[in-house]
Parts: structure tokens; sequence; C-alpha cells
């Protein structure tokens, strides 16, 4: 049994073993290349401080961006869209019922006539 | 006889048996001290465990395995006296069977691994331990039974523990509103299931799942079971628009539960696959029942992400994301149902998008197991949900911290990691049948990276804050289950063709074919 072998889709591959020694060539060339750098960086002195153009800088608790306020953007473009599906999550039993009866109808009509 | 073949002989039953048995006695075990129950579950389990793997290994190495209950030889399906019909209770465990087994095997373990930390300060433990076992019970069962009443009865065994641990922390009465819900709907379901029962029966005069696709005609009243059948295990499993129970009862179900319960869907995943291809196979149109479970696939693809993203509960997140890798499971072995009754088109791409499906239903087995105990390890340390209310926990939970990235580069699809792989195979192959599912199934999981970028920056990252500061990582047994779970999906990532080649594939194969299953039992005699 090959370990490394490739899966083979029909219509293309995957080598993670291949694709994980890139990985790896491609981190130390990075690695060296930032090793590279002039490190000036001195920790506990003024430069580990956040600068707020010179005000105050806020509690820890309010700086850190909570998960309400990540992909506004992308809710406020699909507003019509959620508008339209949050609704039908009412978290009521009967409307679970109704839709678990309703597609086994829709269903019936599909296999048991159509098809 | 030996123990050895004591063992490999019986291991279909005691699969069953170990769990069942350990269960009902875990209270009066429990009754002795927490410490002789713990190790009585727990030994139960990996006993269990290694009786799975070991049956696995037959079922893998010498084919399909009969176990029949009360019959003179295990093997003896059909009795002499019976007019040819298998009337006693049948276990048939082909490569499918074994595949979910080894799924249950390797989570269960590391669930109740992870319990012993995770539920050790709460009280009642002994039926925590009961139900969970009788959880285990139910999906080997499910997996295992050729007889399709008994299919009903695991069934029920394994909803009706699920809904007992679901209502298990109360929580001033939301847990048990989401059981009730559960309980209510799975009930329905089940009447479902034993309505086209009583169909095959009333046809066929029998119960065994190879005779009745031996004499499956595919009349009115079959298609009637079919639909009945499908819309039962497609709700089960938490298909849209019939998922709604899903977030509920998964965000109120103690993590280690919710992990299990993406096993419990999947052993309803096994038993709609299992109409669809073993029972009725070409006999049904396959066109149009591949399209209905394709589309199903795609509903929960789409609906399932787009409703995770603004989740601010990070149960309630977990669970959409949970619908929506069921799609691609439905997705797959859908197109591979659709083009069955085509031999050039199933071999283009329909067993490859098969072989994805049952892949991906593996994978997804650890990666959301571990992703959901990754959210119990929080909830342990910081008691909320919220995650408008977490932040910074990276500096103290650097363990989970890194379970969760493995967790939530995998779901995505991110190379290398299992998720990838089986994702890739979905991909390319559903694109030859129809590039448009192909291309849906790539969004969706670039939305998938987008909302596990949301949770892990709301979790984690960020300056450590004032109420967290005490915040210590989760103990050790509970890193040790998500480090069972992290460790296979990295192997399964970085080395997926031998998986695909010894499990996947003889599991894709045992699925569509129909005639070696009916084979297999019938030619007992």
């Amino acid at each position: 049994m090959d370990l490394t072998a490739p899966v083979l889709t029909g219509y293309g591959m995957w080598a993670p073993v291949a694709w994980l020694a890139a990985f790896v060539a491609a981190t130390i060339v990075v690695y060296l290349l930032w090793k590279t750098g002039e490190s000036s960086y001195k920790k506990g002195t003024e430069q580990g401080r956040p600068y707020l153009s010179g005000n105050a800088e806020p509690e820890k608790g309010a700086v850190h961006i909570r998960a309400s306020n990540l992909y506004w953007g992308f809710l406020q473009a699909l507003k019509g869209y959620y508008d339209a599906i949050v609704p039908l999550h009412t978290g009521i039993l009967t409307d679970y019922m109704i839709w678990f009866v309703a597609v086994t109808a829709v269903l019936l009509v599909i296999v048991g006539v159509l098809s | 006889m030996t123990l050895a073949d004591f063992i490999v002989t019986n291991s279909p039953a005691l699969v069953v048996a170990i769990p069942l048995f350990a269960a009902f006695t875990c209270p009066a075990i429990g009754r002795i001290s927490a410490v002789a129950r713990n190790l009585w579950v727990m030994g139960a389990m990996v006993v269990t465990a290694a009786v799975a793997f070991i049956l696995a290994f037959r079922v893998f190495s010498t084919g399909t395995v009969i176990y029949v209950f009360g019959a003179a030889a295990t093997h003896l399906a059909v009795p002499l006296d019976s007019g040819g019909i298998p009337i006693r209770i049948i276990f048939t465990v082909d490569a499918m069977s074994a595949f979910m087994e080894i799924i249950c095997a390797i989570v269960g373990t590391s669930v109740l691994l992870y319990s012993l930390s995770s539920e050790s300060k709460n009280t009642s433990l002994e039926g925590y331990y009961a139900l969970f076992l009788l959880m285990i019970t139910g999906v080997f069962g499910m997996v295992s039974t050729g007889d399709f009443f008994n299919f009903f009865v695991f069934l029920e065994i394994l909803s009706l523990a699920s809904a007992g641990l679901i209502a298990y922390r109360i929580d001033g009465g939301l847990a048990v509103e989401a059981a009730l819900k559960y309980f209510i709907l799975s009930t329905l379901g089940a009447i479902f299931v034993l309505f086209a029962i009583g169909i095959y029966y009333g046809q066929y005069d029998a119960l065994n799942i190879a005779m009745i696709a031996q004499r499956m005609q595919f009349t009115m009243l079959d298609k009637i079971a079919l639909v009945l059948l499908v819309a039962a295990l497609a709700m089960k499993c938490g298909a849209v628009p019939m998922h709604f129970w899903t977030p509920d009862a998964y965000s109120m179900a103690p993590s280690s539960v919710t992990a299990f319960l993406v096993v419990a869907s999947q052993a309803s995943l096994y038993g709609l696959f299992r109409v669809v291809f073993t029972m009725y196979n070409i006999t049904m149109n396959c066109v149009t029942v591949g399209w209905i479970i394709i589309i199903l696939g795609v509903l929960s693809m789409v609906v399932g992400v787009t409703m995770a993203i603004p989740q601010k509960d990070i149960k309630r997140l977990m669970a959409y994301h949970a619908v929506s890798q069921t799609g691609y499971m439905l997705l797959g072995v859908g197109v591979g149902l659709a083009v069955l009754g085509n031999a050039t088109l199933t071999s283009a791409f329909g067993f490859m998008a098969m072989e994805g499906g049952i892949f991906h239903i593996f994978n997804h087995a650890m990666y959301k197991g571990l992703l959901f105990l990754t959210a119990g390890a929080i909830f342990y340390r910081i008691g909320t949900r919220d995650l408008n209310k977490m932040g910074g926990l990276g500096h103290t939970m650097k363990y989970t911290m890194i379970f969760f990235i493995i967790g939530a580069l995998a779901i995505a699809g991110i190379p290398p990691f299992n998720g990838f792989a089986s994702k890739l195979m979905i991909y390319e192959s559903v694109y030859l049948f129809n590039p448009i599912l192909a291309i849906i199934a790539m969004v969706v999981s670039i939305l998938t990276l987008a909302s596990f970028v949301k949770v892990f920056h709301s979790v984690f990252m960020g300056p450590q804050l004032p109420e967290y500061a005490d915040v210590k990582e989760a103990p050790l047994p509970m890193l040790i289950g998500m480090g069972i779970l992290a460790a296979l999906v990295i192997l399964f990532g970085l080395f997926p063709q031998p998986v695909v080649d010894m499990l996947v594939s003889p599991a894709a194969h045992a699925l569509a074919d129909q005639s070696g299953y009916i084979a297999s039992v019938l030619g007992g005699t």
C-alpha cells in the first residue's frame, strides 16, 4: 500500500504529501527572507503600546470587535434573502411538523405521479 | 471455541450487546462510586470499539458478514422450513455498514473520554452515561441490521436516548423544549418508517431488507413507502427544509452529546442510502429520486451556511454548518444515484461522486465532532455560548484554539486537511454531472470559511478580556478527546488515498451492489 499515493478524481488529482513538501519549502524561504530583516523591536518599551492619535487606550474589552459587528456588509447586501429565510425559522414545533408533512406531500406527487 | 473465536464469530451481536448491557448496569455500578462508573462505561466503550474494529477488519478482508440470531449456525439466514423467507433477525454487515461502525467507534470513544471531564460537575451522571451508551447501541444496531423492523427498533432506541440527553442540562426549560421538538419530530418520522415497513410486509411477506429488495416491484405502494422513508430519514439527518430541529437540539445538548448527535444523524443518512440503493436500486426511477436527493443537498448546503453566518450562539452556528455539510454528502451520493442506471456515466463520474459523499461522511464526523468538542471546552471554561461575550481566549486556551483551527480549516475544505480531499472528489465529479452544482458547492465552502473566520476572531483573537483573565485550558481528558479527532483529521487529510482504497471505495461498491447484498443473505440457505 502506497501511503503517499495521490487521490485520482477522474478529472484531476490531489497529492497532499507533495503539497505539504511545497508548503514547507515555501515556509523555509519565507523564514530566511524574514531573518534577513533588521530586528529593532524591544519588548516592554513604548514600541509595544498602541498609539491612538494621542488618546488614552480604551478598556481591553472595548477594543475587541464582537461577533455581531462582523459581516455587516454581507448581511446587508443579502437583506432580502435574510428577510425571507430567517422568519421561516420560527422555533415553533407545529411549523416544523408542517414543513415535514408538506415536503412528504410534494415528494409523493413527484415520485408517485411524475416518475 | 476459544475466546478470540467467540468474539470474532459473534462480533456483530457484541457491538450491540456490550453497550446495551453496560447501559442498563451503569446505574447499579454508579452506586459503588463515580470512579467505578467511569471505568465501567469507558471500559465498555473501548471494548465495543475494539469489537467494531475486529468486525470491520473481518468485513473488509473477507466480505459481507451475516449474523443470524437464534440459528444453529450464524450464517444460516433462511431456515429450511420457512418457505424461503429469512424469518429470523439477521445482521448484515457489508463494507458500508463496517464503514459506519468505524465512525461510531472512533467518535464514540473520543466523546466518552471527553465526557469524563466535561460532565464531571453535573449530577445524574448514571443516567447520562446509560443514555449515551444507548445512543451507541442505537447507531451500531441501525448500521448493522439487515432487518427493516429491527432498523426501526434501533432508530427508536437512538431517538429516545438522544432526546433524553438533549434535555439533560434542562437549562431553564430550553433544553427540555429542544428535546421535546426533537422527540415529537422523531416520533412522527418513526411512524412514517413503521408505515413503510407495514407496506413492505403487506406486499412481500418479509421484513428482511435483502428479501424485500429481491421482491421489489416498484408498485404505487412501494413509491409511497419510498417517499415516507426518504422524507423521514432526510428529516432525521437534518436536510433542508426539514432541518429546523437541528439548531435547537444541537445547541441545547451538552457538547459531547452534540458531537455524537452528528454520528446519529449520519446513521439516518446511512438508512436513506441503504433504502434507495439496496432496496430499490434501478427498479425505481433513479434520475427522479437522485435529483430529489441532490436538491435536498443543495438546499441544505446553501441554507445551512447562510443561516450560520449571522448566528451569535457558537453551537447554533456550528449546528447550521452541520446541516450545510450534510448537503455535500447528499449531493455526492445523489449524483451517484441519478446516474446509477447508466453504466457509462457511473464509471465516468457517478461512482467518484458516491465515494466523495461517503468519504465526506467520515471526514464530517471527525471535524464536526472536533468542532463541537472545542465549543464544549469553551463553554466549560467561560460558561457562555454567546459569541458576543467572547474574545481573547487564544491567550489561555492555546490547545483548544489549535484544535479549533484544525477543525475549522477541515470543514472549510482547506488543504491539506481531510475535508479538502472529500470535497475535491465531490467538486470534480459533480462538475462533470452539472457544473452549476459544483460551483454552488465551492461557494458554500468559501462561505463556510468566512463563517469560521468570524468564530475564530470572536472567540480566540483580540486582547485578553478582564472577565476571562483567570480562564484556564480545558482539562486533560477533554484535550485527549479533541486530540484523537484532530489527529485523524490531519492523518486522513495527508493520506487520503489509502483511506479511499481501504474503506471508502469498498463501502461505495457495497452500497451500489444490490445483487451482491441480496446474494450474501439469501444465498446462505
